[in-house]
């Protein structure tokens, strides 16, 4: 069936990396539970801190072995702001695991596999804008890409329409579609500055927030989600009700973030727009701005209810 | 090492070579370029004055387009480029692959610096640009700390520029979103950070508040002084305290660390702040023309003066400096 066919008949579901710092079990047990439910793609790694290492190299491969017999098609990710020497090291060895796809977060990992003709997914915060970035990394060996996230359908749409047909075949189109959005990267930790602790003794504070850390204006609104050197959106993102759209427009797989809490109910409700012909409600809650090109936190379907 | 001075406007360009610049950069009047601010940048006409004007006193002119082109806007950037080329620019300061790409196919002896915008922190960054574009020179992240720069300039493929001194962005730059959640414009898209036009300042109940797009982004009291609503700066509530969050407003300031960049092997030193007066370009360039010289005529009795570092505080962001990534502190 070619690639096409596939997209108007079913989208397929994919769950991005943990984004917080999860001990060892919680991780265990997560993707125990996540093997059961109808997700296609699971990316698997650590994509913020390079200190956090509950898990090794070895114990990622083990579990995305295990992950493949349950039947999910397996992506490791790279660490996204890559600095230090240890950290290219850390990176070319899942760049070289030999056996499953990676997906590169940082131009290193790019220019590593890229280099090595070893096929690779350009992650969110490489700076895909337009169709000639897009066709210059599927000469590059790209296979999926992965919008970043403050794109719009409009934009997308666009850039779809300016890729040539034999990249639309090779290149699959990956769109956050569920979760707290990663906005930014630092060299500075700011879970280990709220409890006034330098980043070289942070104590892994950020253990103590499995789902980041708010922060909210002196008004009480939320603003942002401190995750480490990671910020994230303070709502989350959710573009469930878009499902149809995004298959009338040949995107492939939607992206699901993870979350400490309910993401096996989260999973059955995408699991269910994609296959069922009803209409989706729009949620009140939320946030959906980039999507239909407004700031990022906005909520859409409560300001303008024609959409 | 080659001072790289800002120029917003012609009266800043000028400023910026009469005090001591070998190099200023600028852009054109559109989002090609990350300071896209109303009021800024070069028409064509003053783009060709400013060439004149640069040349005539041996001052090397670079040309920022580095945005991320949307499908729908391609032309402006592959213009821009046309552009830079046909005015004879000394380079051009890039973010995007696709703009990269054009502009090697089709201009390939005019020379490409990876601007800042394209985040690469690393050699292996580096060597993607160096293979595929052939680029001379990057401008590195404000992310990394000096031994992390030292490592990064032995085994990179091409010369390096850092920021020297001025506005000071916390995140990984070309990496961040944060203004675009908030506004809908962020500088990958628009060339603009917690833009202008998103900005209210109001007296409520007392106090000064900021604002961007509604959301408060600080209050100030009688006694402080109100600061710009740049959105990483504010103070917000966190584990219920409030407090700033993420950053406090202040500059980067590095002349202290002439030696040892030297020594790194550094080619060339930034100075942020295209948006800034011609006043402050003067003041600015005027200190770092000489702290360079005064570290080129004895670089073992270099330290950096008292005059110099009270010059700089003045013109700094809340009036204080910090030394940023580069030191381990910091972070």
């Amino acid at each position: 069936m070619d690639k096409q066919r596939q997209a108007a008949h079913s989208i397929k579901l994919a769950l991005g990396p943990i984004q917080y710092f999860w001990s060892r079990e919680m991780i265990m047990d997560f993707y125990r539970d996540m093997s059961k439910t109808p997700i296609d793609i699971i990316y698997l790694g650590e994509t913020v801190c390079a200190k956090r290492r509950q898990l090794s190299f070895g114990d990622w491969f083990d579990l995305a072995s295990k992950l493949t017999a349950c039947g999910k098609q397996v992506v490791l990710s790279t660490l996204t702001l890559v600095e230090a020497e240890s950290e290219l090291s850390a990176m070319k060895k899942i760049c070289h695991n030999g056996h499953f796809l990676v997906e590169a977060n940082d131009m290193a990992a790019v220019e590593i596999l890229s280099r090595e003709q070893i096929p690779f997914v350009a992650g969110p915060f490489i700076n895909i804008y337009n169709g000639h970035s897009l066709e210059l990394l599927a000469r590059q060996g790209m296979v999926r890409w992965v919008m970043p996230v403050e794109l719009s359908k409009a934009t997308l749409t666009q850039i779809m329409h300016a890729t040539s047909a034999p990249v639309r075949q090779q290149v699959e189109t990956e769109v956050f579609s569920y979760g707290r959005m990663p906005l930014a990267f630092s060299a500075r930790c700011f879970t280990a500055r709220a409890y006034g602790l330098p980043k070289d003794n942070c104590q892994f504070i950020c253990a103590r927030h499995d789902e980041g850390l708010l922060m909210k204006s002196q008004e009480d609104q939320t603003v942002f989600n401190i995750n480490g050197i990671q910020t994230q959106s303070g709502e989350i993102y959710n573009l469930l009700q878009q499902t149809p759209a995004m298959k009338k427009i040949g995107v492939d797989i939607m992206r699901l973030s993870p979350q400490a809490r309910g993401m096996e109910e989260v999973i059955q409700q995408f699991h269910l727009a994609r296959t069922s012909m009803r209409e989706i409600a729009p949620d009140p809650a939320g946030c959906n701005g980039y999507w239909f090109q407004r700031a990022g936190m906005e909520n859409c379907y409560v300001k303008d209810k024609r959409l | 090492m080659e001072l790289v001075c800002p120029a917003g406007n012609y009266p800043s360009l000028k400023a910026a070579v009469d005090h001591g610049a070998d190099a200023v950069y600028l852009g054109f009047r559109d989002e090609t370029n990350a300071r896209h601010f109303s009021g800024l940048n070069f028409n064509d006409r003053k783009m060709e004055k400013s060439m004149d004007y640069a040349r005539t006193n041996q001052v090397k002119v670079f040309i920022a387009i580095n945005t991320y082109p949307q499908p729908g806007g391609w032309n402006k950037w592959q213009q821009a480029i046309d552009q830079a080329a046909a005015v004879g620019a000394d380079a051009v300061i890039v973010a995007d692959m696709g703009v990269m790409e054009y502009a090697i196919q089709h201009y390939p002896d005019l020379p490409i610096h990876l601007s800042v915008q394209g985040s690469a922190t690393n050699h292996e960054s580096l060597n993607f640009y160096k293979r595929h574009f052939n680029i001379q020179r990057a401008v590195i992240p404000r992310v990394l700390s000096l031994n992390q720069i030292r490592n990064l300039a032995g085994k990179s493929p091409v010369d390096l520029e850092v920021f020297g001194f001025g506005s000071l962005c916390i995140m990984a730059e070309g990496r961040c979103h944060l203004s675009s959640y908030i506004t809908g414009e962020s500088p990958n898209m628009c060339g603009v950070c917690s833009p202008a036009k998103a900005v209210t300042w109001q007296r409520e109940d007392g106090a000064l508040t900021t604002r961007l797009n509604h959301v408060l982004i600080d209050r100030y009291g009688e006694n402080e002084n109100a600061a710009y609503p740049t959105l990483c700066k504010g103070r917000f509530l966190v584990n219920g305290k409030i407090s700033h969050a993420l950053e406090e407003p202040t500059s980067l300031n590095t002349i202290a660390l002439v030696p040892e960049l030297h020594e790194i092997g550094i080619k060339a030193i930034k100075i942020e702040g295209r948006q800034r007066s011609p006043a402050y370009v003067a003041q600015v360039v005027n200190v770092w023309r000489q702290a360079l010289d005064s570290f080129a005529a004895a670089p073992e009795h270099y330290h950096p003066h008292t005059d110099w570092q009270q010059a700089l505080s003045k013109v700094s962001e809340g009036t204080q400096t910090t030394l940023g990534a580069y030191s381990r502190p910091w972070q």
